[in-house]
């Protein structure tokens, strides 16, 4: 490999640049190297024909579960990463409750080097807040950070305890780490299965109130204004919420936000008949929080479109619907979701992909999300006309837990690249030699 | 074949041509056939009951069938079996009808979609109870004819009551009005979009109902703080004697069963001249073998 790959002709689209037209784009040694408005002539170069398509930077989620290690059944790190770059992301950040709990380095280590071999995507490792997530103690969080951990959190669970979230925010600005959390407060939610709303009472099933996901955002708003931290909101799901959020960004408090597109694309009424496909936790909202997250998304209240891909055992949710497991999967899906939204006028083009990209990058303090020379070569290509319908049996994931099973969507990645290297083509993952 | 997982879905037209099935097989009625006859229907009972099982068995019976008792007390769901492996095993063995009641809601719409023989609804979780709907409105047509502009009012713990959606869907599918009291701690959001009227004065209410469905009380509620206790509940909620008498003077008292005499109903309004209580109980069995012999 000469090391020089030049994308011909494609739509470059660079949020943080500002950059929306036909460019070319010569990556050498896994870098950006140039990008040129004139046709470029490079001899030696790898030439990628991307006229009719979009050249972007790599899509960067958030929030992933690899569920390695302790539940490979569901998904391994190599399989989770497989999937990523089959949806256009050249990074993740792997959430620590996997069944070892990453709250030590020796978790985070086995984490990055299982990334490592599988040599297709970034795993950025997220450490917990707590020790065994239990929410009693802080995890040593300087331990987790020099190991590679990007952030910490408790995903799956709130920190319930006040006082320990207030100091995990103080502790946390040691390091300068994001604190991201799952707001949920759990005497609200109680036993509930799916939110409150007609859908609920009409199924019988146990309401969780809005209130159990604002609540705990205004309680962390207020201590994160007075401990200075850094606050990250996963999977925001209500109208409540994002007014909150959009006050205290206005206020210039340092919180960011992710929003999932299975939340900014269903309501509640997509549980049908008790469709355990559509379980998760924060549940499916109401019509007008979808078009909350909407208008958030749009309006840089909300940061990132993260897909909390959450692979689970088809035994997981054949079962009665109070016992469904909580989670769908989300990295094959969250492209031709999120430009649903360009399509439905919500979002621009520029906007959608900034979501996916700078975004998140932004937030988490991450490297790429952008195609600025020097920047890491980690580029997608979308062809934004090709239509197609989901298929859960022909994803990578080792799991097809999915609400979106047969939907047609309109865009797909057509290639992922990663440090110059191509790690997904044409429905192909390119498996290093 | 068809299955019975609640009144949702069902239009006015099916629940009157069952209601009139219904009136030929009570007792002296014209349809003595034993339609079941060599079949088996299975009753599978996740969920302790007395009237909803010995009503179906009965049904069963006396339509000829043969009925295969299942409870989970003593079974192999103890040992872990999962809801789906324990139905197609009592499906291998050949009933024509699964009749299910269970703690979750939505379990026979589950089971539903994995066997090819009719479920029926006997109750599930907090969801519906089908059958109770049908032969309550069974009774109430049987002393009202048509149930056009009748109001029914239903009292209780709404959130926690498959009843009383159940009922929601049917009594409004009838074209009766349908007014729910409870405290506001028991009544779910979206109940107007059910059908229903809501209210939480009970004392404001009663003059104007045809009907009055007292709900049993889950005792267990209070330790969940949905009220502060059962002598408060039956102060504010209970159809006490005092209450009765702001009762049109023919309106008529129900109760699903079974009841906590002295906590929603008073004990001589529930053996007193309005009550229908045990006509209910009486109609549950017609009304089943109407359903069986539609699902089956």
């Amino acid at each position: 490999m000469s090391g020089l790959v030049l994308f011909r002709r494609g739509r470059v689209i660079d949020p943080r640049h500002g950059i929306d037209g036909v460019r070319d784009v010569l990556v050498r040694d896994g870098k950006v190297a140039e990008v040129s408005e004139a046709p470029l002539q490079v001899s030696g170069a790898e030439v990628v024909d991307a006229q009719g398509r979009w050249v972007l930077p790599g899509f960067i989620d958030l929030h992933v579960h690899l569920r390695e290690p302790g539940e490979e059944g569901k998904e391994t790190i190599l399989t989770g990463c497989r999937a990523a770059v089959a949806g256009g992301f050249t990074a993740v950040v792997a959430m620590p409750n996997t069944k070892l709990v990453n709250d030590s380095a020796l978790v985070t280590e086995l984490v990055l080097s299982r990334a490592r071999a599988a040599r297709l995507c970034h795993v950025y490792p997220a450490g917990a807040i707590t020790k065994g997530l239990k929410g009693e103690e802080l995890a040593e969080m300087g331990e987790l950070v020099s190991a590679g951990c990007v952030c910490i959190t408790d995903d799956g669970r709130p920190v319930m305890n006040a006082s320990l979230m207030r100091r995990s925010l103080q502790y946390a600005t040691l390091f300068d780490i994001p604190v991201m959390v799952h707001e949920e407060d759990l005497t609200l939610s109680g036993k509930g299965a799916m939110t409150e709303g007609p859908t609920a009472t009409r199924l019988g099933l146990l309401p969780i109130p809005p209130s159990a996901e604002v609540a705990m955002v205004a309680r962390d708003l207020v201590l994160l204004e007075e401990t200075g931290g850094r606050l990250h909101i996963a999977h925001i799901s209500c109208e409540g919420s994002v007014r909150m959020v959009r006050e205290a960004k206005r206020r210039g408090l340092n919180v960011t936000a992710e929003a999932t597109p299975h939340h900014f694309t269903l309501d509640d009424t997509a549980v049908g008949q008790y469709d355990t496909h559509a379980k998760m936790n924060p549940p499916l909202r109401l019509r007008r929080d979808v078009e909350a997250l909407r208008e958030a998304l749009a309006d840089g209240t909300i940061d990132a479109i993260a897909t909390d891909h959450a692979p689970h055992g088809v035994l997981d949710k054949q079962v009665e619907f109070e016992k469904g497991i909580n989670g769908v999967v989300g990295l094959e899906t969250a492209l031709g979701l999120t430009l649903a939204l360009v399509h439905d006028g919500v979002l621009s083009p520029s906007k959608a992909v900034e979501l996916l990209t700078h975004g998140p990058a932004r937030a988490f303090g991450l490297p790429g999300g952008h195609l600025a020379v020097g920047a890491p070569a980690d580029v997608t290509l979308v062809d934004p006309a090709a239509e197609w319908a989901v298929d859960a049996e022909r994803f990578f994931s080792k799991s097809r837990n999915t609400p979106f099973n047969g939907r047609l969507l309109k865009g797909c990645v057509t290639q992922t690249w990663v440090g110059g290297r191509l790690v997904f083509s044409n429905g192909q993952i390119q498996e290093a030699r | 074949m068809r299955h019975l997982l609640g009144i949702d879905g069902w239009r006015r037209e099916e629940i009157e041509t069952l209601l009139d099935r219904a009136e030929a097989h009570l007792p002296g009625g014209s349809a003595s056939t034993p339609v079941l006859q060599g079949k088996v229907v299975a009753n599978l009972f996740f969920e302790d009951s007395t009237r909803t099982r010995t009503s179906f068995e009965m049904a069963a019976k006396t339509l000829g069938a043969q009925v295969l008792n299942w409870t989970a007390q003593g079974s192999s769901v103890s040992k872990g079996e999962t809801l789906l492996d324990t139905v197609r095993n009592i499906e291998a063995t050949g009933p024509v009808a699964l009749v299910i009641r269970h703690r979750s809601s939505g379990a026979p719409h589950l089971v539903a979609r994995h066997v090819r023989c009719a479920v029926i609804n006997a109750g599930d979780g907090t969801h519906e109870h089908p059958s109770q709907a049908l032969l309550d409105a069974f009774t109430l047509r049987r002393h009202w004819g048509p149930l056009d502009g009748r109001t029914v009012l239903i009292v209780g713990d709404i959130l926690h009551s498959r009843v009383a959606r159940s009922n929601i869907l049917c009594l409004r599918a009838l074209g009766a009005r349908v007014v729910v009291c409870g405290p506001p701690t028991l009544l779910p959001v979206g109940l107007k979009e059910l059908g229903a009227e809501v209210t939480t004065k009970l004392d404001a209410a009663l003059p104007h109902a045809d009907a009055v469905m007292c709900l049993r009380l889950q005792l267990e509620r209070q330790t969940e703080s949905f009220f502060p206790s059962t002598r408060e509940f039956a102060r504010l909620f209970g159809l006490t004697a005092a209450r009765a008498e702001k009762m049109k003077p023919d309106a008529l008292v129900m109760h699903p069963g079974p009841i906590n005499r002295g906590v929603e109903l008073a004990p001589a309004v529930a053996d007193g001249a309005r009550s229908v209580i045990l006509e209910q109980v009486a109609n549950g069995v017609a009304v089943r073998r109407a359903i069986l012999e539609v699902c089956s």
